[in-house]
């Protein structure tokens, strides 16, 4: 412990005696590390699980209402559903937890002391979305399957609009006029806008502003609002009315399930297989059944969440790193062997290979230290910046947390370890008979 | 000068050439594909729309309360809701011109259809893919597009129709790009076309010069050029409408049209991205391009710092080595441009097998980055520039070691070391 300590007193020492290159090895570690650390605080951001306890439980599914002539590439199904499949799924429930979504388009009509209208975006929902994706309430809760069986006016709204309305009192049973409808306030929530927005990737790039309000599924339905998002449809559109609509094989709903073993997955898969098979038999498909059945993490890869900016960052980063690696390499190399003279000093004088292994090795983890706080300043800075590069919702997503500074270190120091192994390999095979005769 | 010593010598420091030459290669395999990078981005966010972009402007609001379109009479309830708007609009003061419209180039709010030369053809089986704009006689002139053949609109062209209703036009303007695609022989004006594979014609009255579609995707790459016009108004709850204002003074009407709108009816929702000028509307568009460009420009600076540090810091380590030997070939008459001359072309040796190395790694990355990331294929020429480049960044960087290695004094040699 005391040898330990003495060689990284020694590092130090040593960082001062050539201070250009010191200077350069450890401002080409600061500046690899913080390459890659900025580009990875986006990264992380963008490709994490916004809900990393139930992820592997909750499922979307899909089942093909176009055909193999219509279909997406790879004859991948619509990303979403028409209202007749939906409604078939939800009234079959064969998934202990299961809800339809999609996105809805308001505005608060102006009174008490406000004279102009506000926005009020969110999503129709059903009763179970509460439960399934585990949003946390200020006030009240969502409501029940019967709400849901009575079309009933209850409705969720963001502590942000209950900011606005309310001045942030609880105003569970208030009445809240929406486009010229009146709706009973019977929850706010607390602050709750998972990103990537997982549930819904087929309006959204999954990184929009927190939703305002939740409300029932078949009130919307009632009042025929139209899809305030995404809206996908194939061959010449021919509906006009609201019934048109409903039946045409446009896709704007999506669904999720909750399934807890792989036998209730299975399960579910045979039920969508076998609902295709029926819509086939009945003659409203005329082709084989084409279902999918995805999973949190498997939906966001496959609707390509992680913006295609931050992978082609990510990689350059990381081949920046690896250069700044090799010219640390051959920067120790250099700094090392000056010192042969010396190495073959101490080996004379009884030190074996292994404490000048150790003491080398040491040596290179002071200036992998230095490195690190100076990536540390550098990434500070990038991370700041990263809104150059992307759109202000997913720049504001990379932070400087505890873990990324500490990453910073450990990558820094870890690397330059690394980076030490050939040098000081080299160091501890110098002979020390022959350096003492040369000098 | 002989290399066979030369390489003998660096026999004796493999580990040092090895470093150099890996750095070498590294740094031009991304350095090549990175300013290949750059240079796309900056073609792309310098590709004209066709539209004049100075002192345009777009306005995004959507009223509240107002019919959803799905009834009888609620397109012309809509439609005295846009007029009125409109005839606000107009009558301010700076303001040149207005039109209602879908959308813009780079506002990536796209309305995308096929055109056919014949009635009913399938879809998808179109004769050319576009996007569409709709609008009433003032777009031209809003927009400042080009006509180079026929005539643009007039106020009897132009209908309303619902936003969800189809409804086919009598007379259209396309693009250039779109007409010769339809009539290779450039007679398209006064042709009757098919859209969306519709079975009642629409002649091309006008051909504008140039019109990008809205969307900067991919996916529009194939017919990024091609589009038509349409004279409708389009009756939802919401509206856009661009403006054109007096020159100098775009921030003045920005400024001024919420107030104006306001005034017409408050019932309706205008938000912080409701009014835009065109430049922020092409900022937003291009924001991680030109970011992408910024990025790889600033890699590169770096990296080419770094490695000429590498090569300063391992030459002046030999420099170190040799200093006794150095002072023999002196002592032994060799001039100082020999010693010099010697260290320069050993950095030449070896940055040019990092270089060999590094062509072959280059073209490698290119693969892997067209494989993953839609790239194209790399110009021979980008990896010709990048070659001369790391080379001449060599020479630069052996220069102050070498210097220093040919002024070692030849009585260097009597000493012991």
């Amino acid at each position: 412990m005391v040898m330990l300590d003495y060689y990284f007193r020694l590092g130090l020492r040593s960082l001062r005696r050539n201070p250009m290159l010191t200077a350069l090895m450890v401002m080409a570690i600061g500046f690899g590390v913080a390459a890659s650390m900025t580009t990875y605080s986006v990264f992380r951001a963008v490709s994490g699980n916004p809900i990393p306890d139930k992820s592997a439980r909750l499922f979307t599914p899909q089942i093909d209402g176009w055909g193999p002539q219509q279909n997406l590439q790879n004859n991948e199904p619509g990303e979403a559903l028409g209202y007749i499949d939906a409604m078939a799924l939800m009234t079959a429930h064969k998934a202990r937890r299961q809800t339809v979504l999609y996105k809805v388009q308001l505005s608060v009509i102006p009174g008490g002391n406000r004279d102009l209208p506000l926005n009020a975006n969110g999503y129709a929902v059903t009763s179970d979305f509460f439960t399934m994706f585990e949003v946390p309430f200020r006030y009240g809760g969502g409501w029940s399957t019967r709400d849901d069986d009575a079309r009933a006016s209850g409705i969720v709204i963001s502590d942000v609009l209950n900011q606005k309305l309310f001045g942030g009192a609880d105003s569970v049973g208030r009445t809240l006029d929406l486009g010229g409808h009146d709706y009973q306030i019977v929850g706010v929530t607390s602050h709750w806008n998972p990103r990537p927005r997982f549930y819904d990737l087929f309006s959204t790039n999954g990184f929009g502003k927190e939703p305002d309000i939740y409300m029932v599924f078949n009130r919307a339905m009632d009042l025929e609002m139209r899809p305030g998002g995404r809206n996908s449809c194939r061959g010449s559109l021919s509906y006009t009315t609201w019934q048109e609509y409903l039946q045409s094989n446009c896709v704007w709903i999506t669904p999720w399930v909750e399934l807890d073993s792989p036998a209730e997955v299975a399960g579910y898969r045979r039920f969508l297989t076998n609902y295709a098979a029926e819509q086939q038999h009945a003659g409203r498909f005329n082709w084989a059944p084409n279902v999918r059945l995805r999973d949190v993490m498997q939906w966001m890869d496959y609707e390509q969440v992680v913006p295609p900016e931050s992978r082609i960052s990510l990689a350059v980063a990381l081949g920046f790193f690896l250069i700044c690696l090799v010219n640390t390499i051959g920067l120790l190399l250099a700094k090392f062997m000056r010192r042969a003279g010396e190495i073959g000093v101490r080996r004379a004088l009884g030190a074996t290979r292994g404490e000048i292994y150790t003491q080398y090795l040491i040596e290179a983890g002071t200036v992998g230290l230095a490195g690190g706080l100076l990536g540390l300043l550098f990434t500070a800075i990038g991370v700041a910046g990263v809104g150059v590069l992307f759109r202000p919702e997913i720049a504001k997503l990379a932070k400087l947390d505890p873990s990324l500074v500490a990453l910073t270190f450990a990558v820094a120091i870890v690397a330059t370890v690394l980076a030490a192994f050939y040098p000081a390999w080299r160091a501890a095979r110098v002979q020390p008979a022959w350096q003492l005769k040369s000098s | 000068m002989k290399l066979h010593p030369m390489i003998a010598a660096l026999r004796r420091h493999k580990a040092g050439v090895v470093l150099i030459a890996l750095q070498i290669a590294l740094t031009l395999a991304i350095v090549c594909n990175a300013v290949f990078i750059i240079g796309q981005r900056i073609e792309r966010v310098n590709r004209p729309t066709g539209l004049v972009e100075d002192n345009l402007m777009l306005v995004t609001q959507s009223w509240v309360g107002a019919p959803s379109g799905d009834q009888p009479g609620d397109v012309e309830k809509l439609d005295s809701l846009l007029q009125a708007d409109l005839a606000a609009l107009r009558a301010m003061p700076d303001v040149e011109s207005v039109v209602p419209i879908n959308s813009l180039p780079l506002l990536n709010s796209s309305w995308t259809g096929s055109v056919a030369l014949k009635p009913g053809s399938d879809l998808r089986a179109g004769n050319a893919r576009s996007v569409y704009y709709f609008g009433d006689e003032h777009l031209l002139k809003t927009l400042g597009l080009k006509l180079v053949a026929g005539r643009g609109f007039t106020a009897a062209d132009v209908r309303n129709r619902g936003f969800r209703d189809s409804g086919t036009p009598a007379v259209i303007i396309v693009t250039k790009a779109l007409a010769d695609k339809l009539y290779p022989k450039g007679d398209a004006l006064g042709k009757a076309i098919y859209l969306d594979g519709g079975s009642s014609p629409s002649t091309i009255i006008g051909e504008v010069e140039r019109l990008q579609a809205p969307s900067t995707g991919s996916w529009v790459n194939g017919f990024l050029w091609n589009a038509t016009i349409e004279p409708f108004r389009l009756n939802a709850n919401f509206s856009r409408y661009a403006i054109r204002t007096k020159p100098g003074r775009l921030q003045a009407v920005m400024h001024a049209v919420p107030d104006v709108l306001y005034g017409v009816s408050r019932m309706r929702v205008l938000d912080d991205d409701s009014v835009k000028s065109f430049a922020q509307i092409r900022q937003e568009a291009y924001r991680s391009d030109v970011g992408m460009a910024i990025l790889m420009g600033v890699v590169c600076l770096i990296l080419l710092g770094v490695t000429a540090a590498g090569i300063v810091g391992l030459t002046s380590f030999w420099v170190g080595q040799r200093h006794r030997q150095i002072g023999v070939r002196r002592a032994l008459g060799a001039r100082k441009i020999d010693i010099l001359h010697y260290f320069q072309m050993e950095n030449l040796l070896i940055s040019g097998a990092g270089a060999l190395i590094g062509l072959g790694l280059a073209i490698g990355l290119n693969m892997l980055l067209m494989k993953h990331f839609e790239m194209d294929r790399l110009p021979v020429l980008y990896v010709l520039a990048g070659i001369v480049a790391v080379m001449a960044l060599g020479q630069g960087a052996v220069f102050a070691p070498a210097r220093r290695a040919s002024n070692v004094p030849p009585v260097v040699a009597t000493r012991s070391a």
